[in-house]
């Protein structure tokens, strides 16, 4: 690890760390930043001015149960869609692909919908999202296995352009028969993607699935390296594609999955994200990885508290994300154009 | 070493070599000759056990199509004719990937794989490159580098695929030379080239390919000829010897229509 990359990591941590603390700072529930401070101090153990606890339970309470929820949230989905985006790119040997190119997103969304028409509970709403994008990838893996002998670059794109199409018409036809005055609505705010219904129970099942699968991937970034390299350089090197692609997808699916259904769908992040990061930090995984699930956090941590905050009405976050994605974006391309 | 009987393989269904037998002996340089099309690289690739082929092909002993991607790795290195990576790895990175087949489920490559990576560029003369990307590299020099990464892989058999097209002339011979000397430390070297003059100076055995088959094999000397250029070419052209022991081509006449 060079120490250039070690700079640009732990910059990108401490960045994180202000980012957080200054979120909580922000909503809706006016809290002086003296009262702020204090109560950090306070919890943190030092001795700090009474006068400034008054609302020291209220503001406990707003902690807990709505920022640190949201926060984390933000913080996990962020890391996760880039993370995901990342490896799919790696995987894919094509810096233009992103998380949903299997499928994912879509079979979520058809979940999501289904559950939303059939007016499941919410917890099921999101656990049939969840599953459905796992379907979704399923199928797109056995379309490829079918037609490319399970391997072939080429058959996995194609089998995800089929599953995401055949979901994507089924969300279609479930909007089309969805009660116009309740239903359809909330399919289509969900599909912008929003941070504001997260829990603490959920916030705590996403933290354990993405760590989990954050390391798991981690583990695997060597491999990744040779998979960038193309399926024949990779296997000639010593990496057994079949299982390593299997292994990396099913990791990857299970990020975005996780995201998709707390968050609905949040796009651009998944795409830009590694690309800003590869651009800083270099191709090897070892430490793109880490850095992308940084810089995505910090990402969707601003954005969502941007979206909570400045405006008195909550923007849905897919549109803040591409909205503040694309100048992003536009930024590495011209920087990336002018560096070669 | 390496020991082909009755192979044959393909693209799906397309048939491109037809039952090739033939055998590489331990620390020769073995050259496949053929027009363009004629099936060199995919009878590389089936060495390398990139295509899956019929028939049997043991290195070592062992069939190559049940040796697990690790261990073949280790086994034997190869050369492909040129990579395009859509990313930013430096030199030192691809280099160091010839390590994997060695290195444990961890993060990052040991201090000695380091060692090797950085001895292997050295020994393909671009020790300074480490740091360059690889991406923007020229053609040739990326052939260095995919050399040096199959130098890092530590194995007694290299299998190159065109290893001094796109090369200058300067680089050809240090190319050339390589390779002699890797012969000489016991390497096991099989390439393929379009330059017959190439196959002469460096190879114990050359294989013509064409049609799917073998048209003839042997030594050097023996089966590069002039009217071997003419069937498989369609060029007429002169062969000297020169005093250093040498022979080398000279190409005249294209012929439209070959014997």
């Amino acid at each position: 690890m060079s120490k250039r990359a070690i700079t640009y990591i732990a910059s990108a941590m401490i960045i994180l760390v202000v980012a957080i603390f200054i979120s909580f700072w922000l909503g809706h529930f006016p809290i002086s930043f003296l009262e702020y401070k204090s109560i950090i101090m306070y919890k943190l153990g030092f001795k700090v001015d009474l006068a400034h606890l008054s609302k020291l339970d209220e503001i406990t309470i707003i902690f807990r149960d709505i920022r640190f929820p949201r926060i984390a949230a933000a913080v996990l989905i962020g890391a996760s869609l880039s993370v995901s985006g990342a490896v799919f790119q790696g995987m894919f040997v094509n810096p233009l692909v992103s998380p949903g190119i299997l499928g994912v997103l879509s079979g979520a969304s058809f979940g999501a919908a289904l559950g939303m028409v059939l007016r499941l509970p919410w917890w099921s709403v999101q656990i049939s999202a969840f599953i459905f994008g796992f379907i979704a990838v399923f199928l797109a893996l056995t379309v490829a296995k079918f037609y490319g002998k399970g391997n072939g670059i080429l058959m996995l794109v194609l089998g995800g352009v089929i599953s995401s199409s055949l979901f994507g018409a089924f969300v279609s036809l479930l909007k089309y028969v969805a009660d116009p005055y309740d239903t359809l609505p909330s399919i289509v705010y969900w599909m912008m993607g929003s941070l504001s219904s997260v829990n603490l129970f959920e916030a705590w099942i996403a933290a354990s699935l993405v760590t989990l699968s954050l390391v798991g991937i981690l583990i695997f970034s060597k491999h990744l390296n040779l998979l960038s390299l193309g399926e024949e350089d990779a296997k000639a090197l010593g990496v057994d594609v079949f299982k390593t692609r299997f292994f990396i997808i099913f990791l990857a699916t299970l990020l975005s999955a996780v995201s998709v259904m707390l968050a609905g769908v949040i796009g651009w992040i998944g795409l830009v994200v590694p690309h800003v990061a590869r651009f800083l930090i270099g191709a090897n995984h070892v430490v793109l990885l880490p850095f992308s699930a940084l810089i995505g956090a910090i990402f969707l941590l601003v954005v969502d508290s941007i979206s909570r905050s400045l405006f008195s009405v909550e923007v849905p976050l897919g549109i803040l994300t591409s909205l503040v994605g694309i100048p992003v974006f536009i930024w590495a391309l011209h920087r990336n154009v002018k560096a070669h | 070493m390496l020991n082909l009987k009755d192979i044959s393989c393909g693209y799906g269904l397309k048939k491109i070599l037809n039952s090739i037998s033939f055998e590489i002996k331990e620390g020769t340089t073995t050259t496949f000759l053929g027009a363009n099309g004629t099936g060199k690289s995919t009878l590389l690739k089936a060495i390398v056990g990139l295509l899956t082929y019929s028939g049997n092909l043991f290195l070592k002993g062992e069939e190559v199509r049940k040796i697990p991607v690790k261990k073949r790795a280790k086994l034997l290195a190869y050369v492909p004719q040129s990579t395009n990576i859509p990313f930013d790895f430096t030199v030192l990175e691809v280099v160091l990937m010839g390590r994997f087949h060695a290195s444990k489920l961890s993060l990052n490559y040991s201090k000695s794989d380091f060692k090797i990576a950085q001895g292997s560029l050295e020994r393909v003369g671009i020790g300074d490159f480490a740091n360059r990307v690889y991406r923007l590299l020229s053609g040739g020099e990326r052939q260095l580098v995919l050399l040096a990464r199959a130098i890092a892989q530590q194995s007694q058999l290299i299998v190159m695929d065109e290893p001094i097209t796109g090369l200058d002339l300067g680089n050809q011979m240090r190319l050339l030379l390589l390779i002699d000397s890797l012969k000489n430390e016991g390497y096991t070297l099989i390439k393929t080239t379009h330059y017959p003059d190439h196959a002469l100076r460096v190879s114990d055995q050359v294989v013509w390919i064409g049609e799917g088959k073998i048209l003839a094999s042997g030594y050097a000397k023996e089966v590069i000829n002039i009217k071997r250029l003419k069937e498989v070419y369609g060029v007429e052209s002169e062969c000297y010897d020169h005093p250093s022991g040498q022979r080398f081509i000279l190409p005249l006449r294209f012929m439209e229509n070959k014997i």
